[in-house]
């Protein structure tokens, strides 16, 4: 019993030694879990960032100070670390989350204490909070493409959607199924399967699909597997020699970090889309990869969801400076509009419907684990609500003229101003 | 019968001090009624581990007294929590639904407010129909009680049918396990009806609330939690102090024996697993709404070793060893996930606690049970055994 | 594409001198910069007619290199160039049409041009021509392989003069089954295409498949009577071998019948007949049910303001006067009737070919949770310990794997290596373990559970603080890469079958320690009897630790394995702990051969589940899951129960 007093109390001496002084910037990254695999490498990028920052002097004056907490890749976590930052720690942004889900638990929170995230990873869509702004690709920057150069450039015929079971994979495919249909693609022609986090057993699936090939259509898969299960399934395709030229695989989850878990030889011509691949030939991604093995070691990679950091940060940053302050709603109204040139070499702009307008970037694996850049767009603005659903095609999301993240064009109002968890 | 009952039983009305103390305290310091000294989230924190600690608990009904180490708890604890977020989500959707509808041309009809519901709900998993076992959704009646049927329904046939064909021990720990995980697997499925991976989310807003602050609202939370944790404690040690208590031991101690002399062994383990399953159940529906989402993540199997960690470390076959454990071990990690303890500087390397705090924690848990096999309600012991000495 | 091919006809017969350097091969590239620099499938062809008709003798290899991302364009002149080597700096330039090195430009200056592979396809399928007549082989067989991805009916007669006058014997095989293939598809007489059809008759390729399939394609025909000269497939009736919906939908669909009223389409109606707040003399407030909406719309069909409803009746009587026809798109009836029964038996021998895939699938799951679970088994059964930790030394094992592979480069020598060595490190682990912590809770077995759970989760933390987050590559020696391939059904890859092997020699050496050693026989003796055991002298204390560390040797050896086909993760070895669990429960403790049971039980039953319900993985686990805890029920011992000490009770 006394040490639960005196954990009560050790709490409570936290609680009240918050004192404000310098700018606080929250990092919402799992360092343990499943999640850790993919999220530790963010919260190194913060680090950097805040740093490098930092040199420069900081901002408007005062120093930036990381305040990192460990989610535990455990959902309703999120939710109370969010609390914990907000209200405890005050810090002024946060920048975290990986899964949909994770970002679905914060939420409520976010919007609740008016807090701001930056929320680096591409996603499924279909939603538009006040209090987060997306770093990532929305569907339109990055399924879509992906699945117009399978049409036009690759004429697949028949199209296998692989996919990891969570809302990401189940929201894009769903979106990818409408899209194809309405491309004269055939109900029958499209195959889709659903796998459990971290699976490891392809025989089978890798099996089916190439058995797809039977009825003389051209076969393509489109993976939305998610994370090491990726090593697995290459595995497996490598094995079952699956060249690209056969059946080409485009990836979305698959980046520069997925790869350096595997030998890449085999898996020569297999396509990932992303808005940023570490081998874009640009003087400011050069510098930038240099600083990130400079720190983590020559080995470590760079790829997109630390470009989404890179941009979401220097974004807030400058929004901060034009508001003159950390206030929430001032640096969002600074936000709308705010341009930062992105790594691939174009520039990014925050749209107000919390999306960015980023190149979308189709690549090729090659032997040594890196990305041979063979299409890359103008910059695509990104879409809270799909077009490509009819529920979702009337809604519309627009925080700097109408206030309102659902936004029905039809009925002309606000469906609501809270997100739809 | 009364006074017996409490002098027999000291430990509770030490228990219920204690417990009213730290409410009441945390009531006065809290933002939502008091000085506003405790944040808003370590009251939430405070009002989950009371859940906990109920949970907790109830295992140490079935494995402390009982001797079946359940391995999968966490199902029960789920459950509960899904039974009332369903009512939760429905009831909170249907609100913004029909504020948004209000202004349609034409008024909503029943249908196409129901099709908004299920849009909103499920728009999330590619769905848009609400399936059968939402019926009841729309009653908050109605969820409680499935939050007590549903849990209990499971645990009932699963009991029986383990306990029915003398399934005990590591294999009986190994099934309970094989049992919260397929129900995390079948939950995990984005039409399980449930929203897969999801699972229902945003049940820190109460339907009908909107104007009340989560301040407030976590306060009548830790109370709740509370109120409930000190009922059960009442109503279990009353249980396991009396005759069905005695029994209870004895099937822990020896089955076989009890078998013999003509008691219902499966009848009094039945009882005690449900017992547990519906107390769960309860911590669970009270957990969730404060924690404001409960998935599949929740059945892992992890989460139920988990707490019978904390049941090990606090001190089995004593209540509030159960409840010493469950709130040390989870206040502690709370505090050491947070961010907010000082980094340790050994010169050569740094120590980040929150990527040692799990070593130091496993190692934690292998040097209590060498060295304090009884847990933390051992020293308890000891040491009011060394006052009475 | 036709036009591109009949112009490369044009240029093979009339190779003229070269043209002036204005219509050379640089100036057409030079003309259409934009569309090589940024090649796409769609933009291809145009330029490739503009390259054939400069009719320079450079486009061919131009157009190799070029596939091969062997082209460079120089920024500063805007020229096209090959290197001489892309490894120095400055690059030496080679000139595109003489293949004279030309001077030297900064490597910050070269772009390199990175067709897609789409456009490496056309590429490919326009170099065949110049192929498949080339002297070399490499070149024909590329060729040959490009008809193979995108065959054009052109192709075929080149195909047959070059298959007739191939010297080559295992590639005028190749060539001559592609004409077959070809023939079925493109062959004008149909004679020769029911004979190439016939000759493939029971051959269970894909690629057979795929000819033969498309010529079965069906398409579905309304019409108010029976149409003269199609080639039928079957006459579809409503209500039974279509749904009335699809069929009605159909005729929507063809402007046959008028749709049937949505709600959306009556509301609107609705709306559009609001007046006064009331629509046909209903207060708008009241439209607040679907019946009442109903209602409202009946009235205004009433008054003729919208038209009425489509009843049943008139549903009916709409199919009534229609057929509905499945009607190949193939017009001979010949042909589809010769496709139908090649393919009829192609198709029953696939199905058999499936099944035993499946089974070797099956065979391989089993195989490896056989690994991962028999060193559990060991101890649980020896000493009624529950090693929580196990699946940690099956990520100590992957790890070593790693850390070896980091020291020696040599794929081959580092598993040669690593599997001893994983053995012994994890033995090492496990003989600590069981000296430090488990032999304390000998008489608290669900003790020892937790302790090793503390165990579990610390190693766990402590691989992620030494080796990161991230996935470690474990890879496989380049023998083991690949599948073995019995036919395009029946695959296996490679380092499935190495695990299989190394499963059953484990097994094998299992057995053989247990029952034909001395150990093995004090382990026997402990098991059934520990007491009586040490009264004749065994030490069980030496015994215990010696069949942990076994038992955690063994998990090591699986960890290797299991990192070679799959990943090595800090998490790595808490994704089989579970299973390993039911593996060994369901087989029956303290007994090997329950193990390989339980393990074949189990991995057979996934596989056949998942067979059953190809799109969701997840389901079928979950189902593998009920049916073992269904399957306790009935034999709460295992598949092999023991007798003894570890019997329990």
């Amino acid at each position: 019993m006394k040490q639960f007093v005196l954990a009560a109390a050790l709490f409570a001496s936290t609680a009240m030694s918050s004192a404000h002084a310098d700018i606080k910037v929250g990092v919402l990254h799992s360092l343990s879990g499943t999640m850790a695999i993919s999220e530790t490498t963010l919260k190194d990028t913060m680090l950097m960032l805040i740093d490098e920052q930092n040199k420069k002097g900081g901002l408007l004056g005062e120093k930036l100070v990381p305040v990192v907490v460990d989610p535990a890749s455990d959902w309703p976590l999120f939710a109370e670390k969010a609390r914990e930052l907000l209200s405890v720690q005050e810090v002024d942004v946060i920048f975290g989350a990986w899964t949909s889900v994770s970002r679905k638990s914060a939420l409520p929170v976010l919007e609740e204490l008016n807090g701001l995230m930056f929320y680096p990873v591409q996603y499924e869509g279909e939603e538009s909070s006040k209090n987060v702004f997306y770093t990532g690709a929305a569907p339109n920057q990055q399924a879509i493409p992906a699945t117009d150069y399978f049409l036009e450039e690759l004429g697949v015929e028949k199209f296998a959607l692989l996919g990891t079971d969570y809302v990401y994979p189940r929201t894009t495919n769903k979106i990818l199924e409408q899209y194809l249909k309405d491309k004269g693609i055939a109900a029958e022609d499209i195959f889709v399967n659903y796998t459990p986090f971290g699976h490891s057993d392809w025989s089978k699936i890798v099996a089916d699909v190439v058995a797809l090939g039977a009825d003389g259509k051209k076969v393509g898969v489109i993976s939305t597997i998610n994370g090491d299960a990726n090593i697995g399934f290459y595995k497996e395709l490598a094995a079952a020699g699956v060249s690209a030229d056969d059946i080409p695989v485009v990836a979305f989850s698959v980046g520069e970090e997925e790869l350096s878990g595997l030998d890449t030889s085999n898996l020569v011509g297999h396509l990932a889309a992303w808005n940023y691949f570490q081998s874009s030939d640009n003087p400011a991604n050069a510098e930038f990869v240099k600083a990130w093995k400079a720190r983590m070691g020559e080995d470590r990679v760079t790829n997109d969801p630390m470009e989404a950091h890179y941009i979401g940060f220097n974004m807030w940053v400058n929004a901060v400076e034009k508001a003159g302050t950390t206030d929430v709603d001032a640096v969002r109204q600074a936000m709308y509009g705010q341009e930062f040139p992105n790594l691939t070499g174009g520039t990014a702009v925050m749209l107000p419907n919390h999306h960015l307008a980023k190149p979308v970037l189709i690549g090729e694996i090659q032997a040594d684990g890196q990305f041979d850049i063979i299409s890359q767009t103008e910059e695509v603005p990104g879409d809270a609500w799909t077009d490509f659903l009819p529920e979702s095609a009337v809604l519309k999301s627009d925080w700097q003229e109408l206030g309102c993240g659902m936004y029905n064009t039809e009925t002309k109002t606000c469906v609501q101003l809270t997100s739809n968890y | 019968m009364e006074r017996t009952f409490l002098v027999r039983n000291p430990s509770i009305l030490i228990f219920i001090g204690v417990l009213a103390v730290v409410t009441l305290g945390a009531t006065l310091l809290s933002e939502g009624l008091g000085v506003g000294l405790l944040s808003t989230s370590f009251i939430k924190t405070l009002g989950k581990t009371l859940c906990l600690c109920l949970a907790a608990l109830a295992l140490d009904l079935v494995w402390g007294y009982c001797g079946i180490l359940s391995l999968g708890h966490f199902a029960f604890f789920g459950l509960g929590g899904y039974m009332i977020g369903m009512w939760l989500m429905y009831a909170r959707t249907e609100e913004i639904v029909s504020a948004s509808l209000a202004n349609a041309p034409l008024p909503a009809t029943p249908l196409e407010i129901r099709e908004a519901i299920g849009t909103q709900i499920f728009g999330v998993v590619g769905g848009s129909d609400i399936p059968m076992m939402w019926s009841f959704a729309d009653s908050l009646v109605l969820q409680l009680l499935l939050v007590l049927l549903i849990p209990g329904l499971l645990a009932f046939v699963f009991g029986w049918l383990a306990f029915r064909s003398r399934v005990t021990g590591v294999y009986l720990s190994i099934l309970t396990q094989a049992m919260t995980l397929a129900l995390s697997l079948y939950l995990f499925q984005n039409d399980s009806g449930l929203r897969g991976n999801n699972g229902l989310s945003g049940l820190q807003n109460l339907p009908g609330a909107d104007d009340i602050p989560q301040a407030l609202i976590s306060v009548w939370f830790l109370w709740a939690s509370a109120v409930s944790l000190a009922m059960v404690y009442i109503i279990s040690t009353w249980l396991m102090s009396g005759k069905f208590g005695s029994a209870i031991r004895a099937i822990r101690d020896d089955e076989n024996r009890l078998r013999y002399l003509g008691y219902s062994v499966e009848g009094y383990k039945l009882v005690v697993f449900v017992f547990s399953a519906v107390i769960t159940a309860i911590a669970g529906a009270l957990y969730y709404p404060q924690a404001g989402i409960v998935n599949p993540a929740e059945m892992a199997p992890i989460a139920s070793i988990y707490l019978v960690v904390w049941v090990a470390i606090g001190g089995r076959g004593r209540l509030y060893g159960a409840v010493i454990g469950a709130a040390f071990v989870s206040l502690v990690s709370s505090w050491f996930t947070g961010g907010q303890v000082p980094d340790l500087n050994l010169g050569f390397y740094t120590v980040k606690w929150v990527d040692w705090w799990l070593v130091l924690l496993g190692f934690g848990f292998v040097l209590v049970t060498l060295y304090a096999p009884k847990g933390l309600g051992g020293l308890v012991d000891m040491l009011v055994r060394r006052k009475e000495a | 594409m036709l036009r591109l091919l009949v112009s490369l006809i044009v240029f093979v017969l009339f190779i003229g001198p070269p043209q002036a350097q204005e219509s050379g091969l640089q100036a057409v590239l030079q003309n259409n910069q934009k569309a090589v620099e940024r090649a796409s499938r769609k933009t291809v062809d145009p330029l490739l007619d503009a390259l054939v008709a400069s009719r320079s003798p450079a486009v061919p290899q131009f157009l190799e290199k070029w596939r091969a991302k062997d082209v460079w364009l120089n920024q500063k002149d805007g020229l096209f160039y090959y290197l001489k080597s892309e490894k120095t700096d400055p690059v030496t330039l080679v000139d595109i049409e003489t293949g004279e090195a030309v001077g030297t430009a900064p490597k910050d200056d070269m772009k390199q041009l990175k067709p897609n592979s789409g456009v490496r396809e056309v590429l490919a399928s326009a170099l065949v021509r110049f192929q498949l007549q080339a002297d070399d082989k490499a070149r024909r067989i590329a060729a040959v392989s490009a008809i193979e991805r995108s065959a054009e009916p052109q192709h075929l007669d080149a195909l047959r003069k070059a298959a007739a006058a191939e010297a080559d014997a295992e590639l005028k095989l190749r060539m001559d089954r592609l004409v077959r293939l070809l023939a079925i598809r493109f062959d004008p007489d149909p004679a020769q295409r029911v004979a190439a059809i016939r000759s493939f008759a029971s051959n269970t390729a894909v690629d057979v498949r795929a000819a033969l399939n498309p010529l079965l394609a069906t398409t579905i025909v309304v019409a108010d009577k029976m149409p003269e000269g199609v080639n039928l497939a079957r006459r579809l009736t409503p209500g039974a071998n279509l749904s009335t919906e699809a069929a009605y939908d159909l005729l929507v669909e063809k402007g046959l019948a008028p749709a049937k009223l949505t709600r959306d389409v009556r509301d609107k109606a609705l709306l559009a007949h609001l007046q006064n707040e009331n629509v046909a003399g209903i207060p708008r407030a009241e439209l607040n049910t679907e019946a009442a909406r109903s209602e409202a719309y009946a009235l205004l069909a009433e008054n003729g303001l919208v038209p009425p409803p489509v009843t049943q009746a008139e549903i009916r009587e709409a199919l009534e006067a229609h057929v509905f026809l499945e009607v190949y798109a193939e017009s001979d009836a010949t042909v589809t009737n010769a496709a139908r029964e090649s393919l009829a038996s192609i198709e029953n021998r696939v199905d058999l070919y499936r099944s035993i895939d499946l089974g070797l699938d099956a065979l391989s799951l089993a195989s490896i949770y056989f690994l991962a679970a028999i060193g559990l088994a060991i101890t649980f059964g020896v000493m009624g310990v529950i090693n929580m930790a196990h699946g940690e030394f099956i990520m100590i094992g992957a790890y070593t794997g790693y850390v070896v592979q980091q020291v020696i480069p040599d794929y081959t020598i580092s598993i040669i290596v690593a599997l001893p060595l994983a053995f012994l490190i994890a033995f090492a682990a496990g003989v600590a373990l069981e000296r430090l912590v488990i032999r304390h809770l000998v008489h608290r077995p669900l003790e020892t559970l937790l302790a090793t759970f503390g165990i579990s989760i610390a190693l766990q933390q402590l691989a992620k603080n030494i080796f990161g987050t991230q996935a470690r590559p474990l890879t496989s020696p380049a023998w083991l890469d690949g599948a073995w391939v019995i036919n395009d059904v029946i695959s296996i890859s490679l380092i499935r079958i190495a695990i299989f092997v190394l499963a059953l020699g484990f097994l094998g050496l299992l057995i053989f320690i247990l029952t034909r050693t001395r150990f093995g026989l004090e382990v026997r003796a402990v098991t059934q009897n520990p007491r009586m055991a040490s009264s004749m002298g065994i030490n069980p204390d030496r015994i215990n630790m010696l069949t942990f560390g076994l038992g955690s040797g063994i998990a090591g050896i699986a960890g290797v394995a299991i990192g070679l086909f799959a990943k090595v993760t800090s998490e790595l070895g808490s994704a089989y702990i579970v299973q390993s669990f039911m593996t060994v429960v369901v087989g029956g403790v303290g007994n090997i051969w329950g193990t390989l049971a339980g393990a074949g039980m189990i991995g057979s039953l996934q596989k056949v589940i998942e067979f059953l319900n190809p799109s969701n993985t997840l389901a079928a686990q979950t189902y593998m899951i009920i049916f073992i805890i269904i399957f306790i029920q009935f034999r709460p011992k295992g598949i092999i129960a023991l007798k003894g000490r570890a019997a329990g009770d």
